[in-house]
């Protein structure tokens, strides 16, 4: 397996707090790798870095060896490096279809003139855009709300839409900002399938996420990140009995990090 | 189904404006209404490129600032270099786009209040420029420009000159008309296409949008260079008719209303912008016979109207569902 994606040292100050402190970790092609850590750890701020929303105090991220970190959020997510949202972030008031449909924008290949003129290259990717994003819905079971306005969704259906929108970018790796926050048991349980089968794609999956069941169940490898350090790395079986992990949710109940 | 009855209003509402009006108008006698209404076909060009910015979620109220820059550079290149008007009219909004971009880039990163303060100040700013620059004469402003000369392909008369004419206003009404329908089919395109879907997902969320890889800088200067284009047309015709600029003509009052008209017809419609200058218009004339409570009236009228139909007027749907 190759390493895809190297995080070296990276390291984000914000002010006098070090929210990402000195992290090192490399993600494998097609691997499922969980970013866990009790709140504020700083997860959201390492995604942010690796997606180029924010620039590293120090260190850099690399994407199939070439250097990204500083680069424009758009130019990244074109090379293949894509974020979806810890808060349900979709566009609106845009219906379901419309916002996978937009969401392809990377697959163009017409230009902004060929769209407006309407040229045959602009109305065959417009045809590809319909019918993958019907192909996306359909594999993330919204079907049946394919023609509501995104904002009337109910949350289960929103967070699947945010993985529907990373889908359609036609992403090598989408990172997944705590995507089974708020679902209840039987949401999670299709919504980890529907993960496994974003990773049958062949898309590589970065996750934060607090569920730890379902963490443990999914992940090939996870890394557990304490106020901004990397405190371990490992299968899901060997995070459960590092020492290290086990005290840093030591405040929180045994339960949150078994089974 | 859906084509054949928007072909059936387009072709209604060409008959009505280029044809129904004017026999109306010379049946009745009140040749004033061709300048008025000259007056709202330019007004809403330049009403719809605010709408543009507001497509892209920002609020822009420096489109004076265009119009007026729009209106001396036809005026100085006829005045000063001899050429042709119609040539000029692409001209100034081609440099009023230019100059958008050059403005834009460093501004559009503002939003919401910021964007909004940093353009209100901009029409200002452009009017002291007009007073203080050499080529635009000052507070003199230009007068007398000369009216609009023909065009003709191949011997084939496409517009007369306007000087020959007895009464060019008619002239000026039809021309203006046209040009607004072109505009405002332009824009239809616009919203219609990709690219409207685009600007909604900058309205709606630019953090996201950059996520799925939209160039979110430059659409939006995109959508400014286009709107800063319809303001220096709209700009550039109203010179040709008064045949003079002042730095005067555009004021902030002026930006202001182009905000509104946008407002009162309603901003998810590409014609709102049309019929908010049509009502904003007439209904500001409408209300000179109260005299002294006219502002008074006018405003608390606005302001009823954004209370009850935020949407603005297009949301009654008089014209079927022209969802922009
Ligand atoms: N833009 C910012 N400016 C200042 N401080 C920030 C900023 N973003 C995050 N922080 C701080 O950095 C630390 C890490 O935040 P981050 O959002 O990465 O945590 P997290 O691990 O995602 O937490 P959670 O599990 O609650 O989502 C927090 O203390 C937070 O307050
Ligand atoms: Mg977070």
């Amino acid at each position: 397996m190759t390493e895809l994606l190297q995080i070296k040292a990276v390291t984000k100050r914000f002010g006098g707090l070090v929210a990402v402190n000195n992290v090192s970790f490399a993600v494998r092609e097609r691997e499922i790798l969980s970013v866990i850590g009790p709140n504020g750890a700083g997860k959201s701020t390492l995604f942010k870095l690796i997606s180029s929303f924010l620039s590293p105090t120090s260190g850099e991220v690399l994407f199939r060896g070439q250097r990204i970190s500083g680069l424009a959020p758009h130019i990244v997510a074109r090379k293949g490096v894509v974020r979806t949202f810890q808060e349900t972030t979709i566009f609106k008031s845009m219906t379901v279809r419309d916002n996978v449909i937009i969401a392809h924008h990377l697959r163009s290949n017409a230009t902004l003139a060929g769209f407006y003129l309407g040229t045959n290259t602009a109305r065959r990717d417009e045809a590809e855009f319909g019918r993958s994003a019907d192909e996306i819905i359909d594999f993330l079971d919204l079907g049946a709300q394919r023609h509501e306005i995104a904002s009337t969704l109910p949350h289960g259906h929103l967070r699947a839409l945010g993985i529907a929108i990373g889908l359609a970018t036609n992403p090598t790796v989408l990172l997944l900002d705590e995507p089974f926050a708020g679902m209840n048991h039987d949401e999670t349980v299709r919504a980890v399938e529907m993960v496994r089968g974003v990773r049958k794609r062949g898309v590589t999956v970065l996750l934060v996420e607090h569920d730890m069941p379902a963490v443990m169940n999914i992940s090939d490898r996870i890394v557990v990140l304490n106020f901004g350090v990397k405190i371990a790395e490992g299968t899901p079986k060997e995070i459960q009995e590092n020492e290290k992990v086990i005290e840093a949710y030591l405040g929180a109940e045994d339960e949150t990090i078994g089974f | 189904m859906k084509r054949t009855r928007n072909i059936l209003a387009v072709a209604v509402f060409l008959l009505v404006v280029l044809i129904g009006v004017p026999w109306l108008i010379e049946a009745t006698g009140r040749l004033d209404l061709y300048y008025t209404l000259t007056s709202v076909a330019l007004l809403s060009i330049a009403s719809a490129g605010v709408w543009v910015t507001f497509y892209i979620g920002r609020i822009n109220i420096g489109q004076g600032a265009f119009a007026l820059m729009g209106g001396y550079v036809s005026a100085i290149l006829v005045v000063q270099y001899g050429v042709s008007f119609w040539l000029t009219l692409p001209l100034a909004g081609l440099f009023c786009a230019a100059a958008s971009v050059l403005i834009g880039l460093p501004i559009l990163r503002l939003r919401g209040v910021y964007f909004a303060m940093v353009t209100l100040v901009l029409t200002e700013v452009a009017r002291l420029l007009a007073l203080a620059l050499p080529i635009t004469n000052g507070a003199k402003g230009m007068v007398s420009i000369p009216l609009p000369g023909g065009i003709s392909i191949f011997g084939l008369t496409i517009l007369p000159d306007f000087a020959t004419l007895a009464n060019p206003r008619p002239a000026f009404y039809l021309v203006s008309v046209v040009l607004m329908v072109l505009c405002f089919a332009g824009l239809y395109r616009l919203v219609h296409s990709r690219i409207g879907k685009l600007c909604q997902s900058l309205q709606q969320n630019e953090e996201l949008a950059s996520s799925i890889g939209v160039n979110i800088a430059y659409l939006r200067v995109i959508a400014y260079a286009i709107s800063s284009f319809l303001g220096g047309l709209g700009g550039a015709m109203f010179v040709a008719i008064s045949q003079s600029i002042y730095p005067s003509s555009f004021t902030v009052t002026d930006s202001v209303n182009f905000m509104l008209n946008c407002f009162l017809g309603g901003l998810s419609y590409v014609f709102g912008p049309m019929i908010g200058t049509f009502v904003l218009y007439f209904g500001w004339d409408f209300l000179f016979e109260t005299g002294e409570f006219q502002l008074l009236i006018f405003s608390s009228v606005l302001i009823a109207l954004m209370l009850f139909l935020p949407n603005g007027l297009l949301s009654l749907r008089l014209f079927g569902k022209k969802q922009g």
